[in-house]
């Protein structure tokens, strides 16, 4: 197996996921498959090849730093689920 | 001739000679997906009302002398473009009451040209997809056989351009999302140079990949559009400040003087259908026959590019998605009381499997431990890959390949098993590790009528010559002449 169940739970908890154990063993099916096929890139010899991030040649694209207007709190919030006085609303974060 | 099966160029004259207005041609395609939508399923929002509107205030510049190539023209735009006012859900639950504040750059661009905009297509979740069947929404149907895939991630704008449900379309193609399924659809579909069509207003899914494009009816529509949206934009730091040229003002007097590449590892992939090798066979020949000279090339680590291309891919996702989180906008678990639990349901209840899948995928790929062994060494063998197309083209102008290993499969087929479907983006998904642009245009049908499309790849910034050899191959062909019966 390529990808433990264990792992599966721990990586969608880092992902903010909830997986049911139905999920979890498909998961792990599937994704073991993936990473199993993904292995194929171990055959090829990649001693001091540098990574590719980005395929186009482009330098720092820097502008001038000038005031502009920005889109404002009203569109900002416009498709927020829940909000109060030009604010996101959020459940309690710190519990006193 | 029915307005609706009209090309842009073809509306486009008549509009300019008044023989027509754009409200008749607007409501000739509003009444074509009236009529075909309950079969196809290729919209997931119609926007009637603005339509007519945008195309009287079209008539108007008409009447006054003021047109382009698109002005009055109804295109479609697949719904993960963000158009101001007009719900963009991605084909996700978790935006399905999302209303963009602000357009896309390429939306800009459409709506200065004078287009009107009829509608949002259905897509693969996020664009994740090969097939359309990972949408939140609906499953659209290929309209050259109801029972299978029109393709995908760009399905609902390939099948919605094939059934003349809009004269053209927007779509975004991060792994062959444009090109896959204008194959299966038997319509034209371009994915441009990386950089060169601003990706801001684009709903991200991995940045380094994704690029707009059209799809279109015929060659021609195909380079109109990209007239249309291409060209530099400060707003998104990747697109390139290169000049646009005329990408119509191609020749029509064959291909002399143009070296077209072969892969030969293309021949010997795993699952190529005979008769699509067929009709790449026969479309070779009839480039042949325009005065191009066919070399064999070789892309050794091309046999990688789905590998590569399913860590890096998946990581960007991973990272990009993040935002989802319930709180700026799209769909929350209200039921929640604390933040990180709100997070958590929001996310599962908001993203369907395949985008959980890859997610999880991604941040695995990423997460500490494992950064070296997958992410590191996809984004090396991408070297390799861009390396490869670097040499090849010391030989050859362009590149020709199959778009699909297959034509479009039966719906249901593929979905339990991602691995193989991922499989089936062997021939487009090299393009995007590489930058470079490649266009699908029809070059024949299978036994069961279904479409089958031709590839052409080309050097970054060189549409116009990808261009120049699909029209000439097109109006040496009657592919794209077809309409499918529905």
């Amino acid at each position: 197996m390529k990808i433990t169940k264990d792992e599966v739970v721990y990586t969608a908890d880092l992902a903010r996921l909830d997986l049911s154990e139905n999920s979890i063993n498909r998961f792990a099916d599937q994704i073991g498959d993936i990473l199993e096929y993904v292995d194929t890139l171990n055959s090829v010899d990649t001693e001091g090849i540098t990574p590719t991030s980005h395929a186009i040649f482009l330098s720092n694209a820097f502008r001038e730093d000038e005031v502009k207007e920005s889109m404002g709190a009203d569109k900002a919030l416009a498709n927020a689920p829940e909000k109060e006085d030009g604010n996101f609303i959020v459940p309690k974060v710190i519990n006193l | 001739m029915k307005l609706h099966e009209l090309t842009i160029h073809e509306a486009s004259d008549l509009l300019k000679k008044r023989e027509i207005s754009s409200q008749e041609l607007t409501r000739a395609v509003l009444d074509r997906i009236e009529s075909v939508e309950k079969k196809v399923d290729a919209y997931i929002t119609i926007a009637g009302e603005t339509a007519v509107k945008q195309a009287e205030l079209a008539d108007r510049e008409i009447s006054r002398g003021n047109i382009s190539p698109l002005t009055g023209i109804p295109v479609s735009v697949k719904d993960l473009i963000c158009t101001k006012g007009l719900r963009t859900t991605c084909a996700s639950k978790i935006l399905e009451n999302f209303t963009p504040q602000y357009d896309a750059f390429v939306i800009k661009k459409l709506k200065k040209a004078g287009a009107v905009i009829v509608g949002k297509t259905n897509m693969d979740e996020f664009a994740m997809g090969s097939s359309t069947e990972n949408s939140g929404m609906k499953t659209t149907r290929n309209p050259w056989d109801l029972t299978c895939i029109p393709g995908g991630s760009s399905g609902g704008s390939a099948a919605a351009v094939a059934a003349d449900m809009c004269l053209g379309s927007l779509g975004s193609d991060t792994g062959g999302s444009i090109r896959q399924p204008a194959s299966h659809c038997g319509v034209v579909g371009m994915k441009p140079t990386y950089g060169r069509v601003s990706r801001f207003g684009l709903v991200a899914f991995a940045s380094s990949l994704d690029q707009i494009g059209p799809l279109a009816k015929d060659v021609l529509d195909c380079a109109l559009l990209m007239n249309a949206i291409a060209g530099y934009d400060p707003a998104d730091s990747t697109s390139v400040p290169e000049d646009v040229p005329d990408y119509t003002s191609f020749s029509n007097k064959g291909l002399s003087g143009m070296t077209i590449g072969i892969p030969k590892e293309y021949n010997e992939t795993k699952g190529l259908d005979p008769e699509v090798s067929g009709a790449v066979k026969n479309a070779v020949k009839v480039i042949e026959d325009l005065g191009a000279k066919c070399v064999e090339i070789t892309l050794p680590h091309t046999k990688y590019a789905v590998a590569a291309y399913y860590v890096i891919a998946p990581s960007e996702a991973s990272s990009n998605l993040a935002r989802y989180d319930g709180v700026k906008y799209g769909f929350r678990d209200k039921e929640k009381n604390s933040l990180i639990d709100m997070y958590r349901s929001t996310r599962t209840k908001g993203f369907g499997a395949e985008v959980q899948r890859r997610i999880i995928l991604g941040t695995y790929s990423l997460s500490s431990g494992y950064y070296d062994a997958y992410y590191k060494k996809a984004s090396q063998v991408r070297t390799l890959i861009m390396e490869d197309f670097k040499n090849a083209f010391k030989s050859c102008d362009l590149i020709l390949s199959p778009v699909a290993p297959t034509p479009a499969f039966k719906i249901g087929e593929k979905i339990d098993d991602p691995l193989t479907m991922y499989l089936s983006d062997i021939f487009t998904l090299s393009a995007n590790l590489a930058g470079i642009p490649g266009i699908s245009v029809p070059c024949g049908f299978s036994s069961a009528g279904l479409p089958i499309g031709l590839q052409l790849i080309g050097r970054h910034f060189e549409e116009k010559k990808i261009l120049t050899a699909a029209y000439n191959f097109e109006q040496a062909t009657d592919f794209h002449k077809q309409k499918p019966e529905i």
